[in-house]
């Protein structure tokens, strides 16, 4: 056997799953003696370009409680054409079609390679891909103008039979009738009162004559393919850039001192009702596009006078933002009712200010929606994100899928456990959280292994339903006894982005102080537990390799933007936390502990310690926080550029060397989703405060001259140093009195 | 300048008042000498109409009444008791048909005296005229213009008549009659009559043929007395000179109605032939025919028809239902022709109009207090000198009573009825626009009337006194003028508001709402797109039109472009509005669905400058039709529509108005939504008078809501069916705007009058956002107001949208006494946004005089006023009041008022007799139109909507609509040459000819009549074709032939068209046509199906009345 990590690589290929442990403790009790529980890291739709669909459907477990898939750890009898469930060990038929089965001649979910299998579901009617996109009108004309033409460029990536549609809002909103001749054709709703989808129903006038036998009608395999607000790009394409060119600023006067009225709330809850009376449990994308905070109407986030400001952390502290709770109130229903219909909901802000992403994250995270935020639709941020929210993979089909619902057979739970995303892409990661049900005097027989089997059933881009099923399988063993092995089985990244996301799960509901405490108080135990000293002596303290990177892991998450609401608005901390938690391992851990990479005349570019001794005058640094790439200039390098050298012939090389980050930012810009921003600074720029924000304070303003003059740059912050937590860390960890 | 006008006046107005009537009483016999002798002094101004005399009236009085007429009448009397009977059927009432009696009585003596001179047969209606035997003479001469045809009719027709009929004679009763001579006129009335002539006539039942003896004999000399009365009344009338011609009419229509042709044979007879009497009814009876055809120069033709005509004749009360009617009344009459009051003896609305036409050919100055301006039927041309011209302002009375208990006493209403914007002649000047700078207009500091000729200058021109108040105010300094020995200001006639009754000021900033310069106003046009609006084509006209329409928005600089903005909506369920920006490629439609709470969508590009969006526009105009020409859906909403316009004239923080095309009852769920009421079971009860109350509160308060805004909404509604128009006009009756209705609507035939409509409406000149206020002088007060407006207080009156057409009538009531010398002062002020966004104030001032004699007042009324207030009056009470107790009131007030001036004003004489002021003779024929409208009495056929549009529809009428809608203008057109109008004639039955055709014009309709005999010229100038068959009774316009009666024909049908605020549409009725039985109804004097008395009986009713209040 490898070694556990190549072993979890191997997995995280293979199958898009990663535990934080990789031995499982065999009881409950012991599970929660691990501090860091036993979870699973899940990326339903990793990109498997290797892996071809497969033209049928799975094959359940006949028992109804169970259902699960046909596995390679299933136990199959070829002779009698029976095979075993490992779940709920109930023995099933094969059915009919499988009757040539044999050992030489097995079909592919049988084969281990395909512990991840995808299925084509054959049955049904192949539903459309529907593109809602609610776009706010109030919102400087430069602003607009680029967001008409970003919309506009959309349509035409769009497959041709995607339906679209479109409302418009700013005092009002407006849902266009798309396709008509001549007179453009919209309806307008207040955007201040609410509507139920039903009311919706009848004003849209989308009532059929036959609802009636409707009711009947449910079953009919054909439910309306398109309606007067939702049509085939294909058929409405010109109609629809010429509306979205047409498109105009809200045209209600904005007295001084005002902000537009702006009815987000309504418009999302009109788009929302347009799906559900129209479309229910069909893949649907609702992409909102806002300019700015929801000003009336329900799910306002602020009022209508600029002398009053959207509300800060420190107003929520106080208990003094009066619209939040009512807001978030109105956005989670509608979250609920959008995932119920298996609909998605983006949202784009782009504004300098807040938007309201605090009230609204629930309707892309309930939804598995993206959230984006910028400052103006005129940003290559946007313009890019947007763009990428279209990208395609080699078949041509979206990297999106609609209407997905994720099941989890577990042994020992037996249970079905099912959770709705709605919208996933490839890199959308879920954090499961298991819990060992076995009882501490029910051992489970050495040797045992634990099985889990995730069902991912979606609606692919191409309008198939899919299903993929992943199917895997741990070792149990008994934690007092082989606590080694467990120990070494431990996956400290997963490990670190599960126990973060977790804490970002409390930050939600908890104030930040508390968040820390308990993210330190489960620091200390794991070190407690799993560390080597002795006690009260923290010089002893010695942690195996398998948790050395943990504890620096815990120091920059308590420093980030997720848990740290200083210097943040609500709005950024949403946004912060909403791609957090929906992004893989590798870019989570990227979120958590940025990278840096030093470019140098000294050497090819090396990566470099996240620490302020990093920070060197004749270095080029490049920081990616995934939601920026900053380019830094070392105070000499600034000097140089500054005189103009890279323009000199015979400087060439210093070009090469200021080129050499530029073209790595560039890369990673294109592959990011969203689009991170991207600074380039130099020594003494005012946005080098993001890098000096990131860096470990090893050299602060109390204790620089200390060290050497050129060692680095001192950063002027109280905060603590790595080196001083993991003082403390060490000191608490061997306390006795902890 | 100030007072003095108004003192100035005085004096001059009252020798200026008389002398017009003083000449008419010249020409009527003598010099004024008749008067004062039948009136003692007051005699000039009233003219005592005695139709009949009370003896006729009470059957039994008669006798004793005749003593005093006797001798003349007794052979009468048992005429009008003949009659009484007769008419009972209709009336129930002996006296007044009695009454109707003594009327003929009388026409037949006057013939007499005046036949000798002509011929005989124009004399029988100057009857009145007859006592001025001496100035008749001079009428001949106009008679022969005129009448020429009569006469020569008579004339040469006698010896015809006579020969023709001299067979006949003797039968000539006969013809009528049928059958059996008098008798056979009684078959029709049945028992009654016979009876009747049992009793009475007995006696004359066998003079029947003896008849024409009776009269002349009796006739002419009595008559010389009762015409003295008449004369009285009458001589205006004669004055005119006209009365001949009026009279010619008169023979005409006699010729046609059996019974009045009776009448007059009778008089003819009995002048022009004593001996050929017998004869000469016959004649007569032949000969009126021919004379209205004769008039046309088409004697032979006409005489064929008449030959004809008498053949139907006999068939008369078959063919015609409704004849039978008259039929029988006309038989009745033939057969004791003597005996009924004779409709040509009482007051003829056509004899007054023409009299006053005639007189009226100098100027109307306005700067003589107290004068009473020519009747509304009258050309005049107005110089205003200090008062309000009458285009602007009319009064009931210009001689207000001092006290009081006198106004009481009198019970004649005191009102004006006011037109503010009215449009005035191009000879006119419209009204100065005057401006105070920037300190606004100069007012009383107390009571804030504004500058006017009343204000007095004091103290060298520092000061001045209030006329108003008699508060005294600093002239501020930039106003001072030094004053010139009388005391008038040396600039006095360079101040317009120093030296007119009307003039305007530019309002300041303070006189305008948020203290902000009003925006410019815009039009919304809401268009009702559900299946039947469509399917009837109004959808697709109005889009059509107002492609054109909207070029000929209201300007005031008719070479600059109107700044009025406009927008579009269209609605059924739900509303639709548009985005007509002129950036825009093509329009953009808004749906609005949620009615329940409504806004408007947009803002920017709903109202546009039609200059710059006319692309656009036109683009949207083509389109509407055809977006909906496949719609399925039939409910509508209304509530939200005028909510919709509201709002977005709020958004856009301006004036408007809102054009909404309506088709049915707003049933859709909304909020206004209305179900279906009209229930027929109701009328006539105690709660009729809910079905002209709004179904439900909301209308009243959206209508709040829009004047507040200053949003005037105009309705044109094209019903299939019950729409509730009591309950949809709420809106425009309270804003300022007017309703119009074209029940089932079609494209084809109602096109034109929908668009001249619409057109006229558009283009008409109109204020938005006013407020009108009524100040007077200590004494009066302005207590009531009829129109369409909103009061939120007692004083203002708000109008939303205030147009050329509408008026606001205000009643007056004392609070204190009033001054003969100062007279009594009001002063209207209208504030108002004009079209081009200015802020203006309209200033009317008028001032009357004050009597402490009841005949003063009398002598000053304006009866077409009078009734213009009653009308309003009576339609508003119907709100509150059973219909019933409406009509009752009306009456008591009319007998009130003529009991008053009788025991006041009028020179005893026997109680019998009905005296009327000569300014009110017309009272009770107007008044028993008014009791007849179908809104006080309606016909079976006359559905609650119309009732209710009727009834708001008067609340804005001035005088001359009015008058018109009550009394119809009914002109023959036998003969159409030069450029003056055929004389009409008045609107009964009986005086049109079965070989003529008419025209006739409420205001609303215009009817062309068609005797089934018209003569073939006739038929070809007007139609085209020689046949009556041929005509279509669908024709909607007059076809355009090439010949000079055609031509003038259709200009003078354009010339009414163009009077009037409201097109009409031109309807053709044949005789013995189904749809002659609606243009009956428009015949006031007649008898109607509803119930509805004729002028005669009504007349002899209202007698009683006074006589009851006399006794």
């Amino acid at each position: 056997m490898a070694t556990f990590p190549e072993f979890i690589s191997q997995n995280e290929e293979r199958d898009g799953v990663r535990f934080s442990w990789n031995v499982w403790p065999s009881s409950r009790l012991e599970a929660t003696r691990m501090v860091v529980p036993l979870a699973a890291l899940l990326t339903p739709l990793r990109e498997r370009p290797d892996l071809p669909p497969i033209q049928y459907e799975p094959v359940l477990c006949s028992r109804a409680t169970c259902r699960a898939v046909l596995n390679p750890l299933c136990q199959v009898d070829y002779r009698a054409k029976l095979w075993a469930c490992n779940f709920c060990y109930q023995r099933n038929q094969f059915p009919p079609t499988y009757t040539g089965i044999s050992e030489v001649n097995q079909p592919a979910e049988l084969l281990p390679q395909f512990s991840t299998i995808e299925y084509v579901v054959q049955r049904g009617p192949q539903m459309p891909l529907i593109f809602l996109y609610v776009v706010d009108t109030c919102m400087e004309d430069e602003d607009l103008q680029a967001l008409k033409e970003s919309l506009q460029m959309s349509l035409s990536l769009l497959p041709p039979t995607a339906l679209v549609g479109l409302i418009t809002f700013g005092r009002m909103v407006q849902v266009h009738e798309l396709g008509c001749e001549g007179i453009s054709k919209s309806y307008v709703f207040r955007g201040t009162k609410d509507l139920s989808a039903k009311q919706l129903q009848e004003m849209l006038g989308l009532t059929k004559p036959s609802a009636a036998q409707g009711a009947r009608g449910q079953q009919a395999p054909q439910p309306p393919l398109s309606n007067r607000f939702l049509q085939p790009v294909q058929k409405i394409d010109m109609n629809l850039t010429d509306l979205l060119g047409e498109l105009q600023r809200d045209p209600w006067p904005v007295t001084q001192g005002k902000r537009p009225l702006r009815s987000l709330g309504v418009a999302m809850s009109i788009a929302v009702g347009l799906l559900e009376c129209t479309f229910p449990n069909t893949g649907a994308r609702i992409m909102t596009f806002i300019g700015g905070p929801a000003t009336q109407g329900p799910g306002m986030v602020v009022g209508d006078e600029l002398k009053t400001p959207i509300r800060s952390w420190h107003d929520i502290e106080k208990d003094n933002a009066k619209y939040m709770k009512k807001s978030t109130k109105h956005y989670e229903a509608l979250a609920s009712r959008a995932s119920a219909n298996g609909h998605i909901m983006d949202i784009y802000a782009c504004a300098l200010d807040q938007t309201g992403l605090l009230e609204m994250k629930c309707c892309p995270n309930h939804t598995g929606g993206y959230m984006v935020m910028a400052d103006s639709f005129n940003t290559s941020l946007f313009k890019q994100t947007f763009q990428r929210v279209f990208a395609k993979d080699e078949q041509g089909t979206f990297k999106m899928a609609f209407a997905a619902t994720l099941e989890i057979k577990e042994i020992g739970t037996g249970g079905t456990c099912q959770w709705k995303m709605c919208g996933l892409d490839p890199s959308t990661t879920l954090a499961l959280y298991l819990e060992v049900v076995n009882q501490h005097n029910a051992p489970i027989p050495q040797g045992g292994r634990g099985a889990l089997q995730f069902v991912t059933q979606y609606q692919h881009s191409s309008g198939q339903r899919r299903i993929r099923v992943t199917t895997t399988a741990r070792n149990w063993a008994d934690a007092q006894t082989q606590i080694q092995s467990i120990a070494a089985s431990f996956d400290q990244e997963a490990a670190a982005i599960l126990m973060a996301r977790l804490a970002v799960q409390r930050a939600e509901s908890e104030e930040g102080p508390d968040v820390l405490r308990w993210l330190d108080r489960q620091l200390i135990r794991l070190c407690q537990k799993f560390g080597d000293y002795h006690k009260d002596d923290p010089n002893s303290f010695r942690f195996s390799e398998t948790f050395s990177l943990y504890p620096q892991f815990m120091f920059h998450l308590r420093r980030s933007p997720f848990l740290q609401v200083f210097n943040n608005s609500p709005d950024e901390s949403s946004y912060y936390r909403h791609q957090f938690v929906r992004h893989d391992l590798t870019q989570a851990l990227i979120m958590v502990q940025p990278v840096l990479y030093a470019y140098s005349f000294n050497g090819p570019p090396e990566p470099v310690l996240l620490d302020s001794s990093s920070i060197l005058p004749d270095r080029i640094l490049l920081m990616d926080t995934f939601f920026q790439i900053l380019i830094y200039h070392g105070e000499m390098v600034a000097q140089w550029r500054k005189a103009g050298y890279q323009e000199m012939t015979e400087y060439e090389n210093f070009r090469h060397l200021l080129q050499a980050p530029v073209d790595d930012a560039q890369e990673l810009l294109h592959t990011r989703f969203p689009m991170p921003r991207y600074i380039d600074t130099e020594h003494g720029g005012s946005q080098a405060r993001f890098l000096l924000s990131k860096v470990n304070p090893s050299q602060t303003h109390n204790n620089m001259y200390n060290w050497g003059q050129e060692s680095g740059a001192p950063i002027l912050t109280d905060d603590v140093s790595l080196q001083v937590f993991m003082d403390h860390l060490k000191k608490l960890a061997v306390s006795s009195a902890a | 300048m100030q007072n003095g006008p108004p003192p100035g006046s005085q004096a001059p107005p009252r020798p200026a008042v008389s002398q017009p009537y003083n000449q008419g009483a010249v020409n009527l016999s003598g010099p004024p000498q008749p008067y004062p002798q039948q009136y003692g002094a007051p005699p000039p101004m009233q003219q005592v109409t005695n139709q009949m005399t009370g003896m006729q009236i009470s059957t039994g009085p008669p006798t004793a009444a005749g003593p005093g007429y006797a001798p003349p009448h007794s052979s009468q009397p048992p005429t009008s008791a003949a009659y009484s009977i007769a008419p009972h059927p209709a009336y129930t009432q002996g006296p007044p048909p009695a009454s109707m009696a003594p009327s003929q009585p009388p026409p037949p003596r006057d013939p007499a005296p005046p036949q000798p001179y002509y011929g005989g047969p124009p004399p029988p209606q100057h009857p009145a005229s007859s006592a001025s035997a001496a100035p008749l003479p001079p009428p001949p001469s106009s008679h022969q213009s005129f009448p020429p045809t009569s006469y020569p009719g008579p004339q040469a027709p006698l010896p015809a008549g006579p020969q023709a009929p001299l067979p006949p004679g003797p039968q000539a009763q006969p013809p009528y009659a049928q059958g059996p001579p008098p008798p056979g006129s009684q078959p029709h009335y049945a028992p009654a009559p016979p009876h009747a002539h049992g009793s009475y006539p007995a006696a004359r039942g066998p003079p029947p043929p003896s008849q024409p003896g009776p009269y002349p004999p009796a006739g002419p000399p009595p008559t010389s007395a009762p015409p003295g009365h008449y004369q009285g009344t009458m001589p205006p009338q004669p004055p005119a000179g006209q009365p001949a011609t009026y009279h010619s009419g008169p023979p005409p229509p006699r010729a046609q109605m059996p019974p009045s042709s009776m009448a007059q044979t009778n008089h003819l007879p009995p002048g022009p032939q004593g001996p050929p009497g017998p004869l000469g009814p016959p004649g007569p009876l032949q000969q009126p025919p021919p004379q209205p055809g004769m008039q046309g120069g088409y004697p032979p033709q006409q005489n064929g028809a008449f030959g004809q005509v008498r053949g139907p004749q006999p068939g008369y009360p078959g063919p015609y239902p409704g004849q039978q009617n008259y039929g029988p009344q006309a038989p009745a009459p033939a057969a004791q022709a003597q005996k009924r009051l004779d409709p040509d003896a009482i007051p003829s609305p056509i004899q007054v109009i023409e009299d006053d036409r005639v007189k009226t050919t100098e100027p109307f100055t306005t700067g003589v207090r107290g004068q009473a301006p020519p009747l509304v039927t009258s050309n005049f041309h107005v110089k205003d000198q200090g008062n309000a011209s009458p285009r602007f302002v009319r009064c009931t009375a210009y001689n207000m009573p001092c006290t009081a208990d006198m106004a009481k006493q009198s019970q004649v209403p005191l009102a004006a009825v006011i037109k503010p914007l009215a449009t005035l002649p191009p000879d006119e000047t419209p009204p100065y626009l005057v401006d105070h700078g920037e300190a606004g207009p100069i007012r009383c500091n107390r009571c804030k009337a504004y500058m006017c000729p009343y204000m007095q200058f004091i103290e060298g021109g520092r000061r001045f006194q209030c006329g108003f108040c008699s508060c005294v105010s600093d002239v501020p300094p930039h106003y001072f003028q030094h004053l010139d020995h009388t005391g008038k200001r040396v600039d006095c006639y360079d101040r317009p508001e120093l030296s007119l009754g009307s003039y305007e000021f530019l309002a300041t900033v303070d006189y305008c709402k948020n203290n902000k310069l009003p925006q410019p106003p815009a039009f919304i046009f809401l268009i009702d797109v559900s299946y039947n609006a469509v399917k009837s084509g109004m959808v697709n006209i109005v889009c059509q039109e107002l492609k054109t329409l909207l070029d000929h928005l209201p300007r005031e600089n008719p070479e600059m472009d109107s700044v009025v903005r406009v927008g579009f909506v269209t609605y059924n369920k739900v509303l639709h509005f548009y985005n007509v920006k002129a950036s825009l490629a093509q329009p953009q439609m808004l749906v609005v669905s949620d009615v329940a709470d409504m806004f408007v969508p947009l803002l920017d590009g709903f109202l546009v400058n039609v200059k710059e969006s006319r692309m656009v526009i036109d683009s949207l105009l083509d389109q509407i039709p055809e977006m909906f020409a496949d719609t399925r859906e039939t409910e509508t909403v209304f509530g939200p529509v005028i909510q919709a316009g509201l709002e977005a004239l709020k958004a856009a923080d301006c004036a408007g108005k809102l054009f909404v095309f309506h088709t049915s009852l707003p049933i859709a769920e909304a909020p206004g939504k209305l179900k279906n009421r009209e229930d027929k079971k109701l009328i006539g009860t105690d709660k009729e008078k809910s079905l002209f109350q709004p179904q439900v509160g909301f209308y009243s308060t959206l209508a709040k809501d829009c004047v507040a805004q200053g949003c005037c909404v105009d309705l044109f509604l094209f019903p299939n069916q019950y729409v509730d128009v009591a309950t949809l006009g709420v809106v425009p009756v309270s804003t300022g705007g007017s309703v119009y209705k074209y029940t089932y609507f079609q494209a084809q035939s109602d096109r034109e009058r929908f668009l001249n409509d619409l057109r006229r409406n558009v283009e008409k000149p109109m204020g938005f956002d006013a407020v009108l206020r009524v100040r007077t002088s200590t004494g009066i007060r302005a207590t009531d107001f009829f129109g369409s407006f909103f009061m939120s207080n007692t004083t203002d009156v708000e109008l939303a949208g205030l147009d050329c057409d509408k008026t606001v009538t205000v009643e007056f009531r004392h609070d204190d006494k009033l001054s003969e010398e100062t007279g009594a002062l009001m002063q209207c002020a209208v504030l108002y946004t004009s079209c081009s966004g200015q802020r203006r104030l309209r200033v009317h001032n008028m001032a009357v005089n004050c009597c402490s004699q009841l005949a003063d007042l009398y002598r000053n009324c304006e009866t077409d006023t009078i009734i213009n207030f009653f009308s309003k009056y009576a339609f508003r009470s119907v709100l509150t009041s059973p219909t019933k107790t409406v009509r009752e009131g009306l009456v008591n007030q009319c007998a009130a008022i003529l009991a008053c001036y009788r025991k006041n004003c009028a020179s005893p004489s026997s109680a019998g007799q009905l005296i009327l002021p000569e300014c009110m003779k017309l009272l009770p024929v107007y008044l028993n139109c008014v009791l007849k409208s179908d809104v006080l009495l309606p016909a079976a056929d006359v559905s609650l909507d119309d009732r209710a549009y009727l009834r708001q529809l008067l609340s804005g009428m001035d005088v001359s609509e009015s008058h018109v809608f009550f009394y119809p203008r009914l002109l023959p057109l036998m003969k159409l040459e030069g450029d003056s109008l055929p004389l009409a004639v008045r609107d009964s039955e009986e005086r049109l000819s079965k070989g003529g055709a008419y025209l006739l014009e409420t205001g609303l309709h215009l009817f062309l009549w068609v005797g089934a005999n018209a003569q073939q010229e006739l038929l070809l100038n007007i139609f085209g074709t020689p046949s009556f068959g041929q005509i279509d009774p669908n024709l909607t316009s007059l076809p355009v032939l090439d010949n000079p009666f055609s031509k003038r024909l259709r200009e003078i049908v354009d010339a009414f068209r163009a009077q009037r605020s409201r097109y009409m549409k031109l309807i053709v009725v044949k005789q013995e046509d189904k749809a002659e039985l609606i243009f009956r109804h428009f015949l006031v004097e007649d008898k109607n199906a509803s119930g509805g008395a004729s002028y005669v009986d009504f007349l002899c009713h209202m007698h009683k009345e006074i006589r009851q209040l006399l006794s």
